[in-house]
């Protein structure tokens, strides 16, 4: 460009008096217009690289916190499942003319005898056993390994009562604790005052460690564990995982077929008058509503009004479907609307009557735009955190839920609730980990979404 | 019920009705008549009018059915045992269900127990069976109706798509009821708030101390709203300041410098912070920003705290980010070509082009793009609630923790489902509040960027 107004210039000088002095004046001033030019876009490069370093520092910082996580110190000892200890009547059996009630009532009596037993004493001789000569207390060995694992052996025993008297190999958890303390995460320096773990549990860790019993494998755990509160190295997403699965399938079930009918409706049949126009700024509106506010319509309408069960996925799957609806209506109406006319023509010129021109050659064409539009959608209702809250799905959940009307939390939420745990030192790395599980399932459906529309537009 | 023999049932039906529907079709085509309709539509009109009625009997059942049996069980008992207060008498008809499932219950059933579960069973069985009668009759007499119906001069097909017209119709109805149930539920239980306090308090309160809703009758607390407006206002300010900037000059270069190829690449990545979970940048503003901007603070002798209107502010920017840049970048691109060539054709460089030409035409858009944005990051939860350190106090200084209207809606409702206290109702009177601001900030945008393409379409 600069040099066509060079050219321009130099046409001009063989000119009048005036237009040379106008000329010495555009001349003075293209330097510094030029360094201008310069200046402004070095600000367009700024802002990219402004923006590319967030997203670069983001994903780092979150890998770098998060990948630790996925491994696990993890403790292998032979367990001998002692007989003096244990201590058990036989298992029972249900018996003629026992009532379902009164056979599980006698099974829940038996557990509960099992379960006063004192495990604990199983854990603390089979780690004893595994470095024999080290001078410490109860209540040290047993910081070593998380709380759950004497429950984990205790389970083992109700499956298969006759483990008793035998010695089996099992892997322990660490606990958090220890974990934090081998991977470093808690300076070594500190005096003991300030340690989590007295100083025979350390040094019994490193010892372990050291002799190759302890060591750190993949948590395998965070994928097949619920989440736990009294047992934190064992705490996992699969409850907040299957949540988020029912809560997706509600709004893939609802949102999908009433959108998508919606926007066939307001694209190819509404006349253009007022009502039509008011249902359009209305879904473009409601594609903009914060989405706290469709958690308070939730807590009010679905929670108060029609006494849906707090925390239950069928209620998060219908807000997060409200919440959805207008995106897939949106996507789907500009798909709608870059069908050539010329389709519609040629169908209606055979004969078919509008419905048929709709939905045997209009609305095939758009499945790609549908398609990708319903992931996007699902994707970010599969992120979504407020709304949940105000439903009760932030209530702590130690179980999977085998229906969508069982309690239960979401992976974001999920993510929420660690983040405010107490024992910040290992779980924001758990948190870093679970950010990674949730970024990862939103990455697959994104590549899905891209890998289906390239292969249905290639197919026309 | 037996929920999966019905749906058996009632697919049976369908597939029946569509069969019979069709073959009668067929069979007056084979006949020789000349058919207004398609076999298909003779077959989907059988069916929708057998598949209506049945459906309607069984959902009158669902609606009543507990309802009827509950009373059935209270009419077995002894006057006693029917007599007692509704918890004692709900405990004995669950333990009646109980026996009548084969469950059982644990200890000795009373006779009377034993007598009602029987009679339950029996009931049981008759009006399951009655029910799905009544189902199959009104199915079978409205197949039998429809297909009476078939003739050649039958408009099936037209009937069919009214059928078709009205679920449509139906399903972009949600739409509205959606905005309905949210400006319903939000006012009426805004309404009930106001019982309590007074507009007036609520709006130009200076002082937000709610207290808890356990301590006294709830009068006692203060809702001043300005306190947490403040706040909303400063972290969305401060999160304009550094989107907006970035974000203009982002779209800028990617439609005016940027090569095809270098577009292709940076445009998809910026958008990935949009498709970011807002409780990830939640989280790291909490453990990444926060700390980070406390320490350059004391390094250059401010005092900013980790959790602050700044953090929560500068990461809610970065969020909005892309979303300022794609909503300019596609205005931008409306703007016409010959435009841009005039000025470029008349020396002036590119960013005098941009500056004086292109942005003046775009500005529209580009304030409609920025009051969606100033919509969103009011409307902003997550971030706020884990960066911006909840503390509803009217102050200056960007650096001290404040609140905002959806951290104390988040926190004054989670997990409290009681909504007789002022405490839990006053998060509607907020979220009204919220509703209202966001749905003025977008009408504007949208007709402001309506204007716009009707400008230069």
């Amino acid at each position: 460009m600069n040099k066509m107004a060079e050219m321009f210039s130099r046409q001009l000088e063989q000119g009048s008096d005036g237009s040379t002095q106008r000329l010495e004046r555009i001349r003075a001033g293209l330097s510094a217009r030029h360094s201008r030019e310069r200046r402004f876009r070095a600000y367009g490069i700024a802002a990219i690289v402004a923006a590319l370093g967030f997203v670069a520092i983001l994903f780092s910082m979150i890998l770098y916190q998060g990948l630790p996580a996925f491994t696990q110190a993890t403790l292998t000892v032979d367990v001998f499942f002692d007989p003096e200890i244990i201590e058990a009547d036989d298992i029972p059996v249900q018996v003629e003319g026992q009532s379902a009630a009164e056979y599980q009532k006698a099974q829940l009596d038996w557990q509960r005898q099992v379960t006063m037993l004192n495990w604990n004493r199983v854990v603390e001789q089979a780690i004893l056993a595994a470095a024999p000569d080290i001078e410490i207390d109860t209540r040290a060995v047993l910081s070593v390994v998380e709380t759950s694992e004497r429950f984990r052996l205790r389970d083992m025993f109700v499956a298969d009562p006759g483990l008793l008297g035998k010695t089996v190999s099992v892997d322990m958890l660490a606990s958090a604790n220890t974990d934090n303390w081998l991977k470093g995460n808690i300076d070594r320096s500190l005096p003991d005052s300030q340690q989590q773990l007295s100083p025979e549990a350390r040094a019994l860790a490193d010892r372990l460690m050291e002799e190759g019993k302890m060591r750190f494998s993949f948590a395998a755990h965070i994928f097949s564990n619920v989440d736990s509160r009294s047992a934190p190295a064992s705490a996992g997403l699969a409850g907040a995982f299957v949540g988020s699965l029912y809560m997706m399938l509600v709004v893939i079930v609802l949102a999908v077929p009433i959108g998508v009918a919606s926007a066939v409706y307001l694209e190819e049949f509404a006349p253009k008058n007022r009502l039509t126009d008011f249902i359009e700024v209305n879904i473009n509106n409601l594609a903009a509503v914060p989405s706290i506010v469709f958690g308070l319509l939730g807590a009010a309408v679905f929670i108060n009004y029609f006494r849906l069960p707090l925390s239950a996925p069928l209620v998060g799957g219908l807000v997060l479907t409200l919440m959805t609806l207008p995106t897939v209506i949106i996507a789907t109406r500009s798909a709608l609307r870059a069908v050539p006319p010329s389709l519609r023509q040629a169908a209606l010129g055979l004969g078919a009557s509008k419905t048929q021109t709709v939905f045997h050659h209009v609305l095939p064409v758009t499945y790609p735009g549908i398609l990708t539009a319903t992931i996007i959608g699902v994707a970010q209702a599969l992120g979504e955190t407020a709304p949940l809250l105000l439903i009760g799905m932030n209530a702590f959940v130690a179980q999977i839920p085998s229906t969508p009307m069982d309690q239960s939390t979401a992976l974001p939420v999920q993510i929420y609730l660690w983040q405010g745990n107490e024992n910040r030192n290992f779980f924001e790395a758990r948190t870093s980990a679970a950010i990674i599980v949730l970024l990862g399932l939103m990455l697959t459906l994104n590549a899905i979404a891209i890998f289906l529309r390239t292969r249905l537009e290639r197919r026309k | 019920m037996n929920t999966a023999i019905v749906a058996g049932l009632l697919l049976i039906l369908l597939g029946f009705a569509y069969q019979l529907g069709w073959s009668r079709s067929r069979s007056l085509v084979a006949a020789g008549a000349r058919v207004h309709s398609r076999p298909v539509y003779h077959g989907s009109l059988v069916a929708i009018w057998a598949l209506v009625p049945a459906l309607l009997v069984l959902g009158l059942w669902v609606l009543f059915g507990d309802t009827a049996m509950r009373a059935y069980i209270v009419a077995q008992f002894p006057p006693d045992v029917a007599n007692l207060a509704p918890g004692d008498l709900n405990a004995a008809i669950q333990r009646v269900r109980q026996i009548e499932t084969g469950f059982g219950v644990v200890g000795e059933t009373a006779p009377y127990e034993n007598a009602a579960a029987q009679a339950l069973r029996e009931f049981r069985v008759l009006t399951f069976a009655l029910v799905v009668a009544a189902a199959a009759g009104t199915g079978a007499l409205g197949l039998y109706l429809a297909r009476r119906r078939i003739s050649d001069r039958l408009r099936a097909r037209n009937e069919v798509e009214t059928v078709v017209r009205i679920l449509l119709i139906a399903c972009s109805v949600v739409a509205i009821l959606t905005t309905v149930g949210i400006v319903a539920s939000l006012l009426s239980e805004a309404i009930r708030f106001f019982t309590f306090v007074s507009p007036a308090d609520f709006f130009f309160g200076t002082v937000w101390n709610p207290r808890f809703s356990t301590v006294g009758n709830g009068a006692t607390g203060e809702y001043g709203l300005l306190p947490l407006l403040w706040g909303t206002l400063m972290v969305a300010t401060i999160a304009i300041i550094v989107a907006l900037p970035i974000g203009l000059m982002t779209a800028i270069y990617l439609t005016q410098y940027a090569s095809p190829r270098a577009r292709d690449i940076i445009k998809p990545i910026v958008e990935v912070l949009a498709g970011i979970p807002t409780i990830v940048y939640g989280f790291f503003a909490l453990v990444t920003v926060g700390p980070f901007l406390a320490s350059a603070g004391t390094s250059i002798g401010l005092d900013i705290r980790a959790t602050s209107a700044l953090t929560a502010g500068v990461v809610m920017g970065i969020m909005i980010i892309p979303f300022i840049s794609s909503l300019s970048d596609d205005v931008i691109r409306q703007v016409p070509r010959a435009m841009r060539d005039g000025s470029l054709g008349l020396g002036a460089t590119q960013s005098e082009t941009i500056k004086r030409v292109i942005l003046p035409a775009a500005l529209p858009g580009i304030v409609g793009a920025f009051l969606l944005a100033v919509s969103r990051a009011i409307g902003e939860t997550m971030i706020v609630v884990l960066a911006a350190g909840n503390s509803p106090f009217l102050r200056l200084n960007p650096g001290e923790p404040v609140s905002t209207v959806t951290v104390t809606i988040v926190n004054q409702l989670t997990g409290d489902t009681d909504f007789a206290s002022p405490q839990s109702l006053v998060a509607f009177a907020l979220g009204l509040t919220l509703f209202v601001m966001t749905l003025i900030l977008n009408v504007a945008a949208l007709f402001i960027v309506r204007r716009y393409r009707e400008q230069y379409e």
